[in-house]
């Protein structure tokens, strides 16, 4: 189902591969690596009782070994990333308050909750539930926007490996969210670095949890089908 | 509202607007240089610093200036009589230049750290270690950094 | 809360350098960032890390705000006996937060 420019299986590269050695020895090293206490955070807000429900996300899940590599997953008629939801079971299951986007309790139960998936294939169907969703970000991902007239293809699927101002631009792959992105010197979702490129091409953002936002990330996702997820990856 | 001062410094794209007013001084350069100086004047108390026994690994082109790994070894039997003191790491470019001093001594028993620290520009990283006997010995890197593709805040 | 991290190893051999990897969660405002509106946003940075092993100081440094968020601070030191290794960071409005960390000498 690949179209014209989108990158076959044997030649995805994750944005691993155009970093540094020593920002790659980074997100190598579990023991002191930059997002460590972000895991931390996640693994106790995992177990702490929480909401009017008095319920903790260990009292109803076990592992959630090979979650993060199937999200976003497609219920009640649009497409939901793993932070929403996250919030769904706040709300519904433990009845608390919502987190807010790029919080940081949400991004570290994310980043603790995506971690147990790391090494593992991503893998999104493209079926009938999901394919309207599939296309949406497809053609969102194609189409040029913004100031600069740019679309993400024409950067990640035309010149990925060349430089733009300095930076070699990756394959685009969300292999590693959240990731600790070094320029934000913190941990951060998928949406938070989609809105810096529609920032850096000089588009309109739309807002944290947009559902424009969440089947771009579903197509991203499938586009990466195949390669390991590296959450909490750590990126420039 | 945005005066034209900060209008210009904004515009060009500079890191921090902070530092974006401060690099309009003409004489920005001769003065981060001068401190330099002084900086490393402080460390030596004016005494020689010959290039040599230190190893400076910094990445020559950084991912990121915001976190740079860094790492000093200097060679030393690391005994009583002969020792690395202190090893200390500047930058030429940043607003000020110290980025850590690390005491060390015998006990350490290799002369050897390793830290991340924010390089602001395109520019040398220089390494002093002080030894037991008084002398001070450098090593220098040039390192090369860049804006990050795709920033959070417009220019505007 | 504050957050430290320290790999050190629980056991080594006498007369064996051991290495020690620390870990800080702290932002280090570096105190030359300004707000969209200009102001200069108030420096808050970790200033001193101090190892001492039984009491006897071992390793020191002092930072700057050069060095990155969530300072990473890694140095050695020779095992000379079985005891305690003790980490203190100071810094800005009254940081201070200890650890320590348990060693076997054989």
């Amino acid at each position: 189902m690949l179209s014209a420019g989108e990158i076959p299986l044997a030649e995805r590269r994750s944005g691993y591969e155009f970093m540094s050695r020593e920002t790659r020895a980074m997100q190598d090293d579990e023991a002191t690596g930059p997002a460590l206490f972000s895991l931390f955070d996640g693994e106790a807000l995992w177990n702490r009782k929480a909401g009017q429900a008095g319920v903790a996300c260990a009292s109803c899940h076990g592992s959630m070994k090979g979650v993060a590599v199937r999200y976003p997953k497609v219920e009640s008629g649009r497409a939901v990333n793993l932070e929403q939801q996250i919030n769904v079971c706040r709300t519904a299951r433990q009845n608390a308050p919502p987190w807010a986007y790029e919080s940081r309790e949400l991004l570290a139960l994310t980043a603790y909750v995506a971690r147990e998936s790391r090494g593992m294939p991503i893998g999104i169907e493209w079926n009938g539930a999901t394919a309207p969703f599939l296309a949406a970000g497809r053609e969102a991902f194609n189409r040029r926007q913004g100031q600069l007239n740019l679309s993400c293809a024409q950067c990640h699927d035309d010149n990925w490996g060349r430089r733009l101002a300095g930076s070699v631009i990756p394959q685009a792959h969300p292999t590693g969210y959240p990731i600790y992105r070094l320029e934000w010197e913190a941990l951060g979702s998928l949406q938070r670095r989609l809105r810096n490129c529609l920032t850096g091409i000089r588009a309109e953002t739309p807002p944290y949890g947009a559902s424009a936002l969440v089947d771009l990330e579903l197509f991203l996702m499938w586009r990466a089908n195949g390669m390991r997820l590296e959450t909490p990856a750590v990126r420039p | 509202m945005t005066s034209r001062r900060q209008f210009l410094a904004l515009a060009c794209g500079a890191l921090a607007a902070g530092q974006a007013a401060a690099q309009l001084d003409p004489n920005i350069q001769a003065r981060r240089a001068a401190a330099l100086e002084s900086a490393v004047r402080k460390v030596t108390g004016g005494k020689p610093v010959r290039a040599g026994k230190v190893k400076l690994e910094v990445p020559p082109l950084v991912d990121n200036g915001n976190t740079v790994p860094l790492s000093v070894s200097v060679d030393s039997p690391m005994t009583s009589a002969d020792h690395v003191k202190a090893i200390h790491v500047f930058t030429e470019k940043n607003p000020q230049p110290y980025v850590v001093s690390a005491f060390l001594g015998p006990r350490a028993g290799r002369a050897s750290i390793t830290t991340r620290a924010r390089i602001a520009d395109t520019g040398k990283v220089m390494a002093i270690a002080q030894l037991s006997d008084g002398s001070f010995w450098s090593d220098t890197v040039s390192v090369v950094v860049t804006l990050s593709a795709c920033l959070e805040d417009g220019l505007i | 809360m504050a957050r430290v991290v320290i790999n050190a190893p629980k056991s080594a051999k006498r007369g064996e350098v051991i290495e020690i990897k620390t870990l800080a969660g702290h932002a280090m405002e570096t105190g030359f960032r300004r707000t969209q509106t200009g102001e200069l946003i108030a420096r808050d940075i970790i200033t001193q890390l101090v190892c001492t092993y039984n009491g006897v100081e071992v390793f020191r440094a002092e930072l700057h705000p050069a060095m990155a968020a969530n300072p990473l601070i890694a140095f050695t030191t020779v095992a000379t006996e079985s005891g305690t290794l003790e980490f203190k960071w100071t810094g800005d409005n009254g940081y201070a937060v200890t650890q320590s960390a348990p060693i076997t000498v054989v």
